[in-house]
């Protein structure tokens, strides 16, 4: 991986593979869409399981961003690798967005259940609402700093700090449920997953990583050519 | 170590004299704990269950509202750069800032808090608890709001920029917090919830010096 | 005491210089010159370790730098960092103390600088000039081999230039060193060094 610090080598590599990654992701999305329409109907829920085909791989692939921005962070910090600042930043809008899609359908999905369009006693849901705001502290932090080069330094530590402590505040929102479990709360995912609902999940996860990964890898050599742009008009200057 | 000694002096001194000190945080406590319940109708059977909830929200936020003083001003008028020179680490700075906040603006709200606790509902015997729990979170919501405060250095936005990021990171001690005043409501023993805001306090107490001198040193420039 | 070697130093996009190379012997003073935005300031803030650089070294003779930073170094920038609602007295005694001085050591700055009469007024009610001598007194109270001054002596008149240029004599004659970043030049002797243009 180190191997890829380089950001010339960086570029040469993902060169091939972006449109890869582009090409695989709009695969696999396709099949996912049309396994979740073909996926049989929930004897409880009915068709509107169909939302959970978008809303938990959203909300595991966000998840996994964030653990991504979170350890592209610590590289920044500690290693000062060049790419790894790059990197968190570019995961971020990416993982928000994919964390609010996971609360727009969880809230969708849950309202025909719940009778109303939040239930604060979900733990899951909770979790994700505080992952958003994770990401909004850190897309905020970011953009409030001028200086480039401290914001992004600043973010790094925000990051690995969020990363830390993610754990730690979902475990007190769990421990706040066992306080106050709502009473008669269907359990979001329904009780049993057979193996029909598998396929779309996993495969609609894979096109949401697939997704990711796409736009990770290009927000990165995007990022790779605008400093190279500047460090050479920075050079132009310096020599005029 | 004397060199600290003398800083925490000082910023015991700043912090009670200037604008943002206890009385003010105390202030905007009170307007909170005023604010909810006459938003919320005041029924007295509505506001009991939640009574521990409420006083521990307007905790949180109270305590945000000095930070941006912490650091800011060091930066601004060039005493940061002293600082960061002298013969304590910043590590330790940070821990220094954070226990003159606690003192000046998380105990003043821990003798206030159980006074408002009382008046939302909550029965008078448990006014102990939420002072020493107030007392206890006071300190975590310092050395993470300091956290906080080193990050924001240099920003656009202080203070509110300062929320947006602790805010979620104060979710624990108020969850715990809470939980804690809810168990003794109902007659059952605060002590695991006491124990997990502890716990906590401890883990800030941990990541807040280390996260925030590096802040620091990145927002010196 | 000081050697810079090979440094690069950027500030946001712009690279200030490229491999310079600076030695601060003991008793020695030196200038930095230039236009504005050349790099002094930077360079001084490098050293202190304020700001890392691009590419060189930074090296303290008889210790690491961050030991160095901690205990060899004052620092005396634009801003004197003093708090204008407290007393002078006691702002004088954080800083003093803040970098390992003594009662006596504070005694006698407060003598070398005049700070008498200015002890029990407010910050807020000097003058820049009062403010940049109290400013100033740490350097006297706690002795540190190097002096990092950037643009010491704007507010001062005259009379305190050549006051404090005598402090920084005697400095230097009890083996300290003077890295200093002026538009005018010191009133001690001191070897040149020219960082430039700028832009």
């Amino acid at each position: 991986m180190f191997g890829l610090a380089n950001p010339d080598r960086f570029m040469r590599f993902t060169r091939p593979l972006t449109p890869v990654l582009w090409a695989l992701a709009a695969g696999l999305l396709a099949v996912g869409v049309w396994l979740s329409f073909v996926a049989p109907e929930d004897y409880q829920q009915g068709d509107t399981v169909r939302i959970m085909f978008v809303h938990v791989p959203a909300a595991s692939v966000g998840l996994m961003i964030y653990a991504a921005l979170g350890v592209s962070s610590f590289f920044a910090l500690v290693f000062r690798h060049p790419l790894a600042d790059a990197a968190a930043r570019a995961a971020a809008l990416p993982g928000a967005a994919y964390t609010l899609l996971a609360l727009v359908t969880g809230s969708l999905w849950g309202k025909p259940m719940w009778g109303a369009w939040w239930a604060w006693g979900d733990a899951r849901l909770m979790s994700v609402l505080i992952l958003f705001l994770f990401y909004v502290g850190y897309m905020a932090l970011r953009a409030s700093i001028d200086d480039e080069q401290k914001a992004a330094r600043a973010a790094a530590v925000l990051g690995l700090v969020g990363l830390i402590n993610l754990p730690i505040v979902k475990f007190s929102v769990d421990w706040w449920n066992t306080l106050h479990q709502p009473a008669s709360l269907v359990r979001m995912g329904g009780p049993s997953m057979s193996d029909a609902f598998l396929a779309p999940l996993l495969t609609m996860m894979g096109a949401y990583g697939a997704l990711f990964l796409a736009l990770w890898v290009t927000a990165i050599r995007s990022e790779i050519s605008r400093r190279r742009v500047m460090a050479l008009r920075a050079r132009k200057a310096l020599e005029a | 170590m004397r060199a600290l000694l003398v800083l925490w002096r000082r910023e015991l001194a700043l912090a009670w004299s200037g604008g943002g000190g206890p009385l003010l945080a105390c202030g905007f406590f009170l307007c909170l704990t005023t604010l909810i319940p006459l938003a919320a109708g005041g029924d007295p059977a509505a506001l009991k269950p939640v009574a521990g909830g409420i006083a521990w929200v307007a905790l949180a936020v109270s305590s945000i509202l000095s930070l941006e003083r912490l650091f800011e001003r060091d930066l601004e008028d060039g005493a940061l750069d002293l600082i960061a020179l002298g013969l304590a680490p910043l590590e330790l700075v940070v821990i220094a800032k954070a226990k003159a906040q606690w003192l000046a603006v998380g105990a003043p709200l821990a003798l206030v808090a159980p006074l408002a606790a009382i008046t939302l509902g909550l029965p008078p015997m448990l006014a102990p608890l939420v002072g020493l729990t107030a007392l206890i979170g006071g300190l975590g919501f310092a050395l993470t709001g300091a956290l906080g405060a080193a990050l924001a250095l240099g920003s656009k936005r202080g203070g509110l920029l300062i929320a947006v990021v602790v805010l979620p990171l104060f979710i624990p001690p108020v969850v715990f917090g809470a939980g804690a005043l809810e168990r003794a409501a109902s007659g059952l023993s605060p002590a695991p919830a006491g124990a997990f805001l502890v716990a906590w306090v401890l883990f800030a107490a941990v990541v807040a010096p280390f996260a925030g001198a590096a802040a620091i040193r990145n927002a010196q420039g | 005491m000081l050697t810079v070697s090979s440094l690069t130093l950027s500030r946001g996009e712009r690279i200030l210089f490229r491999d310079l190379n600076l030695t601060l012997a003991s008793g020695e003073a030196v200038v930095l010159t230039g236009a504005n935005g050349a790099g002094k300031t930077s360079l001084l803030r490098a050293v202190a370790g304020f700001i890392r650089p691009d590419a060189g070294a930074i090296a303290f003779a008889d210790a690491d730098p961050g030991e160095a930073r901690a205990r060899h170094l004052h620092w005396l920038g634009h801003l004197d960092g003093l708090k204008g609602a407290r007393r002078a007295r006691d702002e004088l005694a954080f800083q003093a103390r803040w970098q390992g001085a003594d009662a006596d050591g504070i005694a006698a700055a407060i003598a070398l600088l005049a700070l008498a009469p200015l002890l029990d007024l407010e910050v807020r009610q000097l003058s820049a000039g009062q403010r940049r001598r109290l400013a100033f007194a740490r350097l006297v109270a706690a002795p540190r081999p190097i002096w990092l001054l950037d643009e010491p002596f704007s507010p001062l008149d005259a009379r305190w230039r050549e006051a404090i240029g005598l402090l920084m004599r005697s400095h230097l004659d009890r083996g300290g060193a003077v890295l200093a970043a002026v538009h005018d030049p010191l009133p001690i002797a001191a070897r040149a060094v020219d960082l430039g243009a700028g832009r």
